[in-house]
């Protein structure tokens, strides 16, 4: 009996240690020959220190503030751009970029433990602060995917108005969508769908290099289609211009309304001064403003309704409910074989109930995000229709400081600047 | 005229935004938060594969490492060699990884070195699953941050089946696996 017991306790004793030991299934070997083991080779990354990326960046902000609006030169901001291209592309690889930062940035609002490096956060914000001063000389010669496309847009055609406000919309869709997914702990849309990136990396997808090529090609007429028509970076940066203090001036003094630079504008960013022969009814114009201010609840609450309706499909971004779907179909036999997701998944300790109960919640703030931004583009839309709406007079040709992106384009077309005007003026040249 | 104050509660306005935006900066960089990288944890990964085809990079920036501390030195070597291979020596035929960039090389009786060519693997992870099911697990994989590009949103880590990628700081850049820290074998 005794004997039993020990033997017994033994061989528990035996198990216990084999099982501290048996993490190692072979023995190591002790070698008699002197051989020692190599080294492994575990490289550092060689980063190159953030104060450099943001001293660069600065420079290359202040360089083309100064070349719009003091030096008022295409080709100086043409050469800042191609050295962005250059640095922050070809170089830097094109991450972290500015509008890829926007993410991070709200990213560390929703969750607080997400640490937000100082150069990420520099770099969201100088384009922000340099837009309030001098307008979007981000856009024109430091963004690396505005200046990629600068370089395409060889021969630029006008897009008629309603075109490009209607497809404007689609960069608040855009940023809608990049913060619904950050929310719903999708990941980094911007990052992921960025199209140029491949060319900076010199390596990319097949379908990257199509879209990104795409872009380029249609950027050969319809000059720089992802920054006017996707970029979420832009919206923001097209809100803060709006109240740039020093923003780039079409004339460099009076304008004499030539019409000359009418057409120069590959952006539609010109303001035409409003036809003095045709007055404007007031009347009319508040009637309509009223209508539309009654309807914005009633559209804004259509949108937000079909967000929400539209959450489930939505919801498939998430990777936990898509395999959550898939593990759920293949319980139910609908699938003979299963896929890597769901044979890790399976592998895991996780029950699925609790995947399933994890997706419904997730599905659950897709719920509450798409109604929200359904309720954004709802009032997006409002916002693009009362301005429509409202006719601001206006006496010369301006730039339009939410669209123009400072490309210094349509300075060569003003006969004050080249001195042929008999507007006289001493500045104008400094 | 009366657009002069306009104008300067605007300049307040721009100077205001400014002043907040370097201080959201400077709390920021207070904050101390040192530099992170993508690493993947050897212990939760399950070699599915995904390393080696979802990396920006091609060939991707993943490769196998070896731990030759807990490597068992073995003639039959799970990583090495094809499940059932007819002989235990270099041919191809018998070799496990597609691109042949494992060198076993003699040691001594009876023990067997094998070194991972970093140039010429893919980091699909074929080894490393034949490591961990007959082995001591010393073959695994780690991003190596001389290639990494350090994206944004690791695209690997963003189809990983097992969760195993992280943002480590860049102080301890790899997660090595050592005598002490076992094997980290699989279910």
């Amino acid at each position: 009996m005794k004997l039993k017991h020990l033997a017994a306790a033994a061989l528990l004793i035996f198990a216990w240690a084999h099982e501290t030991q048996a993490e190692f299934r072979f023995p190591m070997p002790e070698f008699e020959s002197g051989y020692k083991h190599p080294e492994m080779n575990t490289p550092l990354p060689a980063r190159i220190p953030a104060a450099v990326d943001i001293t660069v960046l600065f420079v290359a902000l202040g360089a083309t503030a100064w070349s719009v609006v003091k030096l008022r030169s295409r080709s100086m901001v043409f050469l800042i751009a191609v050295f962005s291209l250059v640095y922050f592309g070809f170089y830097r690889k094109g991450c972290v970029c500015p509008v890829g930062s926007l993410q991070n940035i709200v990213n560390a609002l929703i969750d607080r433990n997400f640490a937000v490096p100082l150069v990420v956060m520099m770099f969201f914000l100088l384009p922000l602060v340099f837009a309030l001063y001098f307008g979007r000389v981000f856009c024109a010669a430091v963004c690396p995917l505005g200046a990629i496309q600068e370089m395409c847009a060889v021969c630029p055609v006008q897009v008629p108005r309603p075109v490009e406000t209607t497809l404007g919309l689609l960069t608040y869709a855009y940023l809608g969508l990049t913060v619904l997914s950050l929310v719903t702990g999708t990941g980094f849309l911007i990052c992921r769908y960025d199209p140029f990136i491949g060319f900076f990396r010199q390596g990319a997808s097949f379908n990257m290099s199509l879209v990104g090529g795409g872009l380029l090609l249609i950027g050969v007429f319809v000059a720089r289609p992802y920054c006017r028509f996707l970029c979420p970076f832009g919206v923001l940066l097209r809100w803060v211009s709006l109240f740039s203090r020093w923003h780039a001036s079409i004339t460099p003094a009076e304008c004499i309304q030539c019409r000359l630079c009418e057409l120069s504008c590959p952006y539609g960013a010109i303001v035409v001064p409003t036809p003095s022969d045709r007055p404007v009814d007031r009347r009319t114009g508040a009637k309509r403003l009223g209508l539309l201010l009654l309807l914005a609840p009633v559209i804004i609450g259509i949108t937000a309704w079909t967000g929400m309706t539209a959450h489930e499909m939505v919801a498939r971004l998430h990777p936990t409910v898509r395999l959550a779907e898939r593990v759920a179909a293949e319980e139910r036999g609908l699938f003979a074989e299963s896929t890597i997701d769901s044979d890790a998944f399976r592998a895991g300790k996780q029950a699925p109930a609790e995947l399933y109960a994890e997706a419904n919640a997730i599905e659950h703030r897709f719920k509450h995000a798409c109604a929200w931004f359904g309720g954004f583009m709802g009032l997006v839309l409002c916002g693009k229709l009362i301005r429509l709406s409202v006719i601001r007079k206006s006496s010369d040709y301006e730039a339009d400081r939410g669209a123009c992106l400072s490309c210094a384009r349509c300075f060569a077309y003003c006969p004050v600047e080249a001195g042929e005007a008999p507007v006289e003026d001493p500045h104008a040249r400094s | 005229m009366s657009d002069k104050p306009t104008i300067g509660r605007r300049d307040f306005m721009r100077v205001a935004a400014t002043v907040a935006a370097g201080g959201a900066a400077w709390t920021v960089a207070r904050r101390g938060d040192e530099a992170t990288v993508w690493q993947l944890d050897p212990a939760k990964c399950v070699q599915c594969g995904r390393c080696a085809t979802n990396c920006v990079l091609n060939p991707s920036a993943v490769k196998c490492v070896h731990s030759y501390p807990i490597c068992g030195y073995c003639d039959l070597c799970g990583g090495y060699l094809q499940p059932g291979a007819k002989a235990r020596n270099t041919g191809a035929e018998n070799e496990l990884c597609p691109v042949g960039a494992i060198t076993r090389t003699f040691v001594e009786e009876p023990f067997y070195q094998y070194t991972i060519d970093e140039k010429l693997c893919v980091g699909c992870g074929k080894c490393v699953k034949g490591c961990n099911v007959f082995g001591n697990g010393s073959l695994y994989l780690q991003v190596k941050h001389d290639l990494c590009v350090g994206c944004n949103e690791c695209a690997i880590a963003r189809n990983c089946p097992a969760q195993a990628y992280q943002r480590i700081s860049v102080r301890t850049a790899y997660l090595l696996k050592t005598r002490d820290s076992g094997s980290g074998k699989q279910g």
